[in-house]
């Protein structure tokens, strides 16, 4: 069932037919196990898999990318790779009603992870609905360095948050938002995150959601003179570095502007580097300072 | 010709204007970057070439996003040439497919034909030019700010890119026009630059399309039109190849070697631009779904050719002209 398609020694990456273990529920998305050999021995948290859509006759040609939710390594099926799925339009929909047994297109692990501070520092994790899958398996990772770590999940509503149980085992804190109220407290993770930051004398801020609100993260880190650690979306035809759809305006350590792929320089990016004024309204124009910009013309 | 024999291995070797590929197979400009992410997943010094992505004499940041959009069998994109500028690009980037022994095609573009010409001089000037196994001249990109700027869409325009970048390219280096479908007769296109002094053509570039978001009721791309690409633009592929094989083989223009690109996924895709006229084959879109496509299409290129009796690639080559009857 799972075919291992390419795999170069030392590339870093893997590129499977992989055997669906499992689908299961997870509040509005669907929680799915793959078989992923030799996948989760490179994977790092805030890393991601691009998956293909049916099978080599499939209308649907791009791979759809998600941030990895956890892997475990040479088990009896061979190593597994976890992922969260919405169904939002027929690509995902196709993924999410995948039944055990079958089979899909993985390649990974993808982009750059979630940077670990050297030093035991507090850190704060905060997840937009689905978002937050990847923060578990870094919050364990940053409790084993001695950070200690609180955790703010946020959703639209109480069917939308992803993991609310698993944050209490691996955070030392959590704190829920929803916009209407219908778990923790009423209003978004923005409202809450100053405070929590001011507490506990956070070094690092963590955040994957949506990019509004890792947009607010950015701004509220820059407020307490810390860093946020932000991993970004940004629709992605390819997932590995080929097809240059996946940019977004980014200063680099010189101070220039670049469009830089978040598949491969992303997609955990520092958030005071990303130009979020660039983005508005569902586009991203190209700054006018940023490397090879068009001329202002007219 | 006839009687099937598929023992022994077939010869898949191509003669592209003067100068041997080991094998039919290359990336698509742009569908590749400049060939280090794609080695990751495959060999890509065991293509017949490598094609880099379109480079400019300066930096250019290409277009704001959404630059791609999903299509039933296809996509759009509207990157606009994005990359680091020639210099950049022979430096860090020839340097290293020079490095891994990588025959290159380098795509070059330009907004005036004089741009294309010095792009072309800095590639073939440079010290890795002996990577370099052709230049594929891109006349035909429709993601360029000022629609006017399509080459492949003027005679004139496409006439002088082509002589201005002629006069760069040492003898013995083909340089490919790489063609739009765009165009009310191809066919005449092909005449121009084949007159102007191309050695072959590259058919086909995207096709010019728009996709409206049905939720913001507003085109999807920032860029609002964006280039069609993919298995959906097939037909016009291999109706492209056809037109100028067939044109060709009745001595209406000059004969020259077309290097196929358009929708090809599968190997059967392949073989479709091969007996249409097609020399070399080229895998864009279908890379991005699967980053061994290029090398995949080759191997199961070759297993069809061998069961279809032959034991030359090139014995197929426009073979449906010799079989088409009507």
């Amino acid at each position: 069932m799972t075919r291992t398609i390419a795999a170069r020694e030392g590339a870093g990456v893997v590129q499977v037919e992989a055997e669906v273990l499992g689908n299961v529920a997870a509040g509005a998305y669907r929680h799915l196990t793959l078989v992923t050999p030799g996948l989760a021995e490179l994977a790092r948290p805030g890393q991601f898999v691009a998956l293909s859509v049916g099978d080599g006759t499939s209308s649907m040609l791009l791979r759809r990318s998600f941030s990895i939710h956890k892997v475990s390594p040479a088990g009896t099926y061979g190593g597994t790779t976890e992922i969260v799925v919405a169904a939002h339009g027929a690509g995902t929909r196709a993924l999410t009603a995948l039944e055990p047994g079958e089979s899909v297109g993985v390649i990974g692990p993808l982009g750059r992870g979630f940077p670990l501070p050297s030093q035991p520092v507090p850190c704060v994790l905060v997840g937009g609905g689905y978002g937050s899958a990847p923060l578990f398996w870094l919050a364990e990772q940053l409790r084993e360095r001695g950070c200690p770590v609180e955790m703010v999940l946020g959703a639209a509503s109480a069917d939308r948050l992803f993991g609310v149980v698993g944050a209490r085992r691996v955070a030392d804190g959590v704190t829920v938002t929803t916009d209407d109220g219908s778990a923790g407290v009423r209003g978004w993770v923005s409202d809450v995150v100053p405070d929590l930051v001011t507490r506990t004398g956070a070094g690092v801020v963590y955040g994957c959601g949506p990019m509004g609100m890792l947009r607010s993260l950015s701004a509220i880190a820059d407020d307490h003179g810390i860093v946020a650690q932000v991993a970004v979306e940004e629709a992605m035809a390819c997932g590995v570095g080929i097809c240059m759809t996946c940019v977004m305006p980014v200063r680099g350590e010189d101070g220039t502007t670049t469009m830089v792929r978040s598949c491969l320089d992303g997609p955990v990016l520092r958030g005071d580097r990303v130009r979020w004024e660039a983005f508005e309204d569902g586009y991203c124009r190209v700054p006018e300072d940023a490397v090879g910009a068009p001329r202002a013309v007219r | 010709m006839g009687t099937p024999t598929t023992t022994g291995p077939v010869d898949m070797s191509v003669d592209l204007a003067g100068v041997r590929l080991p094998g039919p197979m290359m990336t698509a400009s742009g569908c590749a970057a400049n060939g280090r992410e794609m080695h990751r997943f495959i060999d890509i010094t065991q293509l017949g070439a490598f094609v880099t992505k379109s480079v400019k004499l300066d930096p250019v940041s290409g277009r704001g996003t959404p630059r791609m959009a999903e299509t039933p069998s296809g996509m759009l994109n509207s990157i606009g040439l994005q990359g680091p500028g020639v210099t950049a690009f022979v430096e860090k980037d020839l340097a290293w497919l020079h490095s891994i022994g990588a025959r290159v095609v380098v795509s070059i573009a330009g907004g005036t034909a004089s741009e294309f010409a010095r792009v072309a001089r800095a590639v073939v000037r440079s010290r890795y030019a002996s990577a370099v196994a052709a230049i594929e001249v891109n006349i035909s990109c429709p993601n360029v700010a000022n629609r006017g700027l399509v080459f492949a869409c003027d005679p004139g325009g496409a006439h002088k890119v082509l002589t201005l970048v002629r006069e760069e390219v040492p003898r013995g280096l083909p340089m490919l026009a790489k063609l739009s479908p765009d165009v009310t007769d191809i066919v005449e296109i092909a005449d121009v630059v084949l007159r102007a002094g191309a050695h072959g053509l590259t058919m086909i570039n995207t096709t010019l399309g728009v996709a409206i978001d049905t939720d913001r009721l507003r085109p999807h791309l920032a860029a609002a039109t964006g280039g069609l690409s993919g298995p959906a633009i097939r037909p016009m592929a291999v109706r492209a190849i056809w037109q100028v094989a067939g044109a060709m083989r009745e001595g209406r223009i000059r004969t020259a070697p077309i290097v196929g690109a358009g929708g090809v996924r599968h190997g059967r895709d392949a073989l479709e631009l091969v007996a249409a006229g097609a020399s070399a084959v080229q895998v864009g879109t279908a890379a991005f779904n699967d980053p061994t496509a290029p090398h995949r299409v080759g191997v199961e290129l070759e297993r069809l050719v061998a069961d279809h009796g032959f034991d030359r690639l090139a014995d197929v080559v426009g073979i449906a002209h010799e079989r088409f009857t009507a």
